[in-house]
């Protein structure tokens, strides 16, 4: 919403010391949001003049036409001066606005004395944008009348200051110059001339036409229909100057009389209205609902298909605009329209709402509507806007007719004190009383209890809570003390907050940098990760509005998003990195509609089951990716390729951080390469996934050789970490030292071998060590050699040699029972 | 070993004369002074010490004399003795240590070669911020709640008093999941966790919930679809508007430094009734950039003051939805955007820069932000 500050002028009577800045200020303070106070023609440096055009000369030799001018800019301009100009709107007698040289115009240009087209142009009749007044250039401002040279700056607006305010969707009536002003006058303590509390004077009805009639279907949708009658309208009468001024200063083109006055009006009061073209209309207008099929080519050309969600206005022949919405083409008003009909009504702001999402379409009447038009405006409203048309355009007002629902005005008790209770400081009866009655409101004071009756333009005041907001805003906010509450004894973080900083913190340690990457995933990335149609890391949850129809999905899987990181990163020279995410991955799929409980009360234990049964499950996820090299080669020796074994390792280190107990297994995944892919188990349950990926990912994203992954489900491995771990007794006596080695098939796996040997050593076992692996002409082919290093100690004594022996050649007996090992050597 | 001498010669034993023995001792240490290495000592010893050795052979001599010179002779034969052993074992030390400097210094590197083999990554600056906040507020006892990002549709919007067709629905471009009525959205905002944190836990209720959000914006270096927010909720009894400033007010110390105060100024959010905007007094100039253009300050616009987030008490229909009785409990809850506030607390100028997951922008803040 734009605010020329000297409209506010005419209804409050500012301080003239105050600018643009200091009123901002206040209404800043009072939850107006002042986004920016401009000047308007603030670019102009030094004087406009008037002047009188006296003498053209056509100059025809050139490519286009040219005149040649005398213009009187009067004694202080310098008398007469011959100009160049290139527009053709005016004729001998106009008055113009002159910039002389040395005036510089909007964008630094200064006009000088040059010689062009023949002669010496001595300045410039100036168009609205080259002053920046608007982008109108059909040809220079030719102004009604006035004295040659007088200061053109304050008849054509220059200089004038205009607020433009972010209106919040409660505050409908700051959409207006009438709001605003409201405001002020509190803000500054002074008398507000409400412009909308009076019937503007209209001539007396003329008796020999009747008014058009008009009707509303439904009382709920439309509470209040108005028509205004006129005929006899000059439709080729101007705007008066300042009307225009101040529409474009309130971000409004000038477009003909009868549609600047309905526009200025709305600024000025907030009320929408629409003029119609009466001889384009037949029968009584009304509002109503449209019928299925129906359609309505609006104002902007557009054909709107319409159904019975639609409140439309109607005449005999149907459709004739969308209510509170936009105008249909077909009874616009045009250049040949005397009789008109100005519709000032009611909509509710819901149905407004819906109709404007609906159709995508935001008009100056829908963003008023939806946020509460003042429920008794309408006919002053309407007055207002005849008075003027018949003002400038000449006419005879025929009358009005309404249809109007009984309204009743919003009645809420509240107890005096509670302003002051939520504000945490004292506020007097008297002040809140004060307070509401400024804003409007009707206050009836029964000791404590005030029964407040809101103003018809404050369709947001429906709570206590409302009116607590407004007195506790207008005392002022810079006023509320700073005291801090103490807080119930807190838990401090989560056992999954604080292992999932702990989990962060070991990778980044270990050189991986986290990255947040966007959700959003589209078929072909998981196509390129080799994912098979029926797995689970294929996204069922798709966006109804994706930004793009690439990614339509939420990720099931933390894998894309990191490859892009990683690809996204070597395209920068970043080559050899480990990147990590923490984050939720979405499984399932939105089946049916979620319950749309009550909100008067809390939703029963059934209700917020099935709430929260609807949504996809949602756990966190740890994904890494490890590209290029860990180690780079340097002084101590080559580089070392991250693979397979550091992102397995990464598995295992990050499930002892948080002293989960993981196993490793051979593993299959289709995004990973087949015979380096790890099943990473927990409890007998899978919980991810780590390995090199499969040489097709690697070459879908053109990654390093050898990358490798790990995804894990973290909210599983936090899960599974003990809440509490218990102290080991540790042996002071001897340890003793057994190495030895045994022969297994190539299908054997190590984890086997070792499991096998350390439930075979028994409980002396302290640790067994795996320190070599054999292939190779000392072995039988297709077989290989593990070299363990087994440590053996009791709690209450030293070993003994046979002790030892026993345990060990338990742990060879068992790996030989388990696994076919064969001993090799000690 | 000799026997016990009962006649001798006293010409025989002049090499017992003090200036023979003292002749042996000071061949003995120059001998140990000048040899060059630990071998070359060690042949110096047995020379000078050994068996074989002058001083050996005298002391075997000793026994031969006379009683009434033994004691004298005994005596001054001993002392050369020790004197010579102490000598050769003072320079077994010094040549000991003369070895290993060499051998250490034979060990010498460049010790300023690059030692990190494996360079540390990083954490990303939104996430430590969010912790760093999460941190200020479990430090005044409250505990961080936590909720889905894919929301019902009930929680995001309508327990929140933002009904069906209110316009503050397209206040927020929402992106809806599955389809614009299954009744699921991506979440707006994080003021959804409040509804959770109010139906889920016990009275009186003190969290901030940080997480991430959705809104539909294409990326640019200003917004970006996806982005993070923390709230703070509080629900009590007796709370007042006065308490979310000072709560906001320490919460912007602990952030930005001693002294640091918030502003709050009237604006509209559906789920508090009042609503103020937060601004908090800019940390670099505080307030001295303001109508000082000699001084002007890059982080406030030389306005003194950052819009932060927005904040007010929670608005009865809130609590009405989620079954707190608003005659008994108020309360005050409030967010900020983690992005934002990353921005202008640590000078990060281009929003694409916290998307893009380029390692050298984590990789510049380390583990801390």
């Amino acid at each position: 919403m734009r605010a020329p500050v000297s409209w506010l002028r005419e209804l409050v009577d500012i301080p003239v010391d105050q600018s643009g800045r200091d009123i901002a200020a206040r209404l800043i303070r009072a939850g107006l949001e002042v986004e920016t106070v401009e000047t308007v023609g603030g670019g102009v440096v030094g004087a406009l003049y008037v002047g009188k055009v006296i003498e053209i000369e056509e100059l025809t030799e050139f490519k286009k036409p040219i005149r040649w001018c005398q213009v009187d800019v009067g004694a202080p301009g310098g008398g007469i001066r011959g100009i160049i100009c290139g527009a053709r709107n005016f004729v001998v007698g106009d008055t113009v606005v002159v910039a002389l040289p040395g005036t510089v115009l909007p964008g630094g240009f200064e006009i000088a004395s040059r010689e062009t087209y023949g002669h010496v142009s001595d300045g410039m009749i100036c168009s609205e944008r080259e002053l920046a007044l608007s982008e109108e250039h059909d040809g220079i401002m030719v102004l009604p009348a006035g004295t040659a040279g007088a200061d053109a700056g304050p008849i054509i607006g220059v200089g004038e200051e205009v607020l433009d305010i972010a209106v919040t969707p409660d505050r409908g009536y700051a959409l207006s110059l009438r709001g605003i002003a409201r405001e002020l006058a509190i803000s500054y303590g002074l008398t507000f001339r409400d412009p909308g509390l009076s019937v503007a004077a209209l001539p007396a009805p003329g008796a020999d036409a009747a008014p058009a009639q008009c009707g509303s279907d439904d009382f709920d949708a439309c509470a209040l229909f108005t028509l205004r009658t006129i005929v006899g309208f000059n439709p080729k009468a101007p705007s008066p100057q300042w009307m225009k001024q101040r529409l474009t200063a309130g971000g409004m083109r000038p477009v003909s009389l009868a549609v600047d006055v309905t526009n200025y009006v709305m600024l000025e009061l907030g009320q929408p209205l629409h003029a119609f073209d009466l001889d384009k209309l037949a029968g009584p207008v009304r509002a109503g609902w449209a019928e299925p099929g129906s359609t309505l080519e609006t104002l902007d050309h557009v054909t709107r298909n319409l159904g019975p969600e639609d409140l439309v206005i109607l005449d005999d022949d149907g459709i004739i605009g969308l209510a509170g919405t936009m105008g249909g083409l077909d009874s616009e008003i045009d250049d040949d329209t005397t009789s008109i009909a100005i519709e000032a009504a009611h909509f509710a702001s819901a149905v407004v709402a819906r109709m404007s999402r609906r159709h995508k379409l935001s008009s100056e009447a829908s963003r008023r509507f939806e946020r509460g038009v003042d429920r008794t405006l309408a006919p002053y409203a309407s007055a207002r806007a005849a008075a003027l048309l018949i003002e400038y355009g000449g006419g005879q007002y025929v009358g009005m007719t309404a249809v109007e629902a009984p309204f009743d005005p919003v009645v809420i008790s509240m107890s005096a004190h509670e302003p002051a209770a939520v504000a945490g400081m004292a506020i007097a009866t008297e002040v809140v009383v004060g307070l509401l009655e400024a804003v409007g409101c009707e206050v009836i004071s029964n000791d404590d209890e005030l029964s407040v009756t809101a103003p018809p333009w404050r369709s947001d005041l429906t709570d206590p809570a409302d009116l607590i907001e407004e007195v506790i805003r207008l005392v002022g906010y810079d006023l509320l003390p700073s005291t801090l509450p103490v807080a119930a004894a807190g838990h401090g973080l989560s056992k999954s907050q604080r292992l999932r900083r702990l989990v962060a913190l070991t990778l980044a340690a270990r050189g991986s940098v986290e990255v947040l990457n966007y959700p959003f995933v589209g078929a072909d990335e998981l196509a390129d990760l080799q994912l098979a149609e029926n797995d689970v890391r294929r996204s069922r949850v798709r966006l109804a509005n994706p930004l793009s129809e690439e990614q339509p999905f939420l990720r099931a899987t933390l894998l894309p998003g990191l490859l892009a990181t990683v690809r996204r990163n070597a395209g920068r020279g970043l080559v050899d990195l480990s990147v990590f995410e923490v984050g939720a991955v979405f499984q399932g799929e939105c089946a049916r509609p979620a319950p749309r409980p009550s909100v008067l009360m809390r939703p029963s234990a059934e209700e917020w089951a099935a709430l929260t049964a609807i949504l996809p499950s949602q756990p966190l996820h740890l994904g890494v990716v490890l590209a290029g090299e860990r180690e780079l080669a340097s002084w101590w020796g080559p580089g070392q390729t991250q693979g397979f074994a550091d992102a397995i390792a990464l598995a295992q280190v990050l499930a002892d951080v948080i002293g989960t107990e993981i196993t490793i297994e051979q593993g299959r995944d289709d995004a990973f390469h087949p015979g380096r892919c790890a099943e990473v188990k927990c409890a007998g349950k899978s919980i991810g996934v780590a390995g090199e990926l499969h040489p097709r990912v690697i070459q879908a994203w053109s990654l390093p050789a050898r990358s490798s992954a790990v995804e894990l489900d973290l909210d599983a491995l936090i899960a599974a970490a003990p809440d509490l771990r218990s102290a080991p007794v540790v042996s002071s006596h001897p340890v003793a030292k057994e190495d030895l080695a045994v022969v297994v098939a190539d299908s054997v796996t190590s984890a086997a071998v070792l499991q096998a040997l350390s439930a075979g050593a028994g409980e002396l076992l302290e640790s067994i060590r795996l320190f070599d692996i054999y292939r190779g002409p000392q072995v039988p082919k297709g077989h290989y050699s593990l070299a363990v290093a087994l440590r053996f100690r009791a709690l209450d004594r030293t070993l003994t040699a046979e002790e030892t022996a026993r345990a060990r050649q338990g742990a060879i007996s068992r790996a030989a029972a388990d696994c076919g090992a064969v001993f090799r050597g000690a | 070993m000799s026997g016990p001498n009962t006649s001798f010669d006293p010409k025989q034993v002049a090499v017992l004369s003090a200036e023979a023995v003292a002749s042996m001792v000071t061949g003995a240490l120059l001998a140990a002074s000048i040899a060059p290495d630990l071998a070359a000592l060690k042949e110096v010893r047995v020379t000078h010490a050994g068996d074989r050795s002058p001083l050996a052979l005298a002391n075997r001599d000793i026994g031969a004399l006379p009683p009434a010179a033994k004691a004298e002779v005994g005596k001054r034969v001993g002392e050369a003795r020790a004197t010579v052993k102490a000598a050769l074992d003072a320079r077994q030390v010094e040549l000991e240590r003369a070895r290993d400097e060499f051998a250490l210094a034979e060990e010498f590197v460049d010790v300023t070669l690059p030692a990190v083999r494996n360079p540390l990554g990083a954490r990303h600056p939104l996430t430590t911020v969010m912790e760093r906040i999460c941190d200020v507020f479990i430090a005044m006892g409250y505990d961080i709640a936590e909720g889905p990002e894919a929301e019902a549709e009930w929680v995001n919007f309508d327990a929140l008093n933002v009904p069906p067709d209110h316009p503050a629905r397209t206040m927020q471009d929402t992106f809806y999941v599955a389809s614009p009525d299954s009744g699921v959205v991506l979440r707006t905002q994080t003021s959804p966790i409040q509804i959770r944190a109010m139906l889920d836990r016990p009275l009186p209720i003190y969290v901030v919930a940080p997480g991430r959000v959705y809104r539909t914006d294409e990326l640019d270096a200003t917004h970006t679809p996806v982005f993070h927010q923390v709230e703070g909720l509080a629900v009590d009894e007796g709370l007042t508007m006065g308490d979310l400033k000072g709560t906001l007010d320490h919460f912007a110390q602990e952030m930005f430094g001693p002294g640091i105060v918030t502003r709050l100024r009237p604006s509209y959010f559906p789920f508090t009734e009042p609503s103020a905007e937060l601004d908090v007094q800019c940390f670099v100039c505080r307030g001295t950039s303001i109508d000082n253009p000699e001084h002007p300050c890059r982080t406030c616009g030389s306005e003194g003051w950052i819009e932060w987030g927005g904040c007010g008490m929670v608005n009865p229909r809130v609590l009405r939805a989620v079954g707190i009785d608003p005659a008994k409990y108020r309360g005050f809850a409030f967010g900020m955007g983690i992005e934002r506030t990353l921005m202008f607390r640590n000078g990060v100028t281009d929003m694409r820069d916290m998307v893009e997951g380029d390692a050298r922008f984590s990789l510049a803040f380390g583990l801390e932000s």
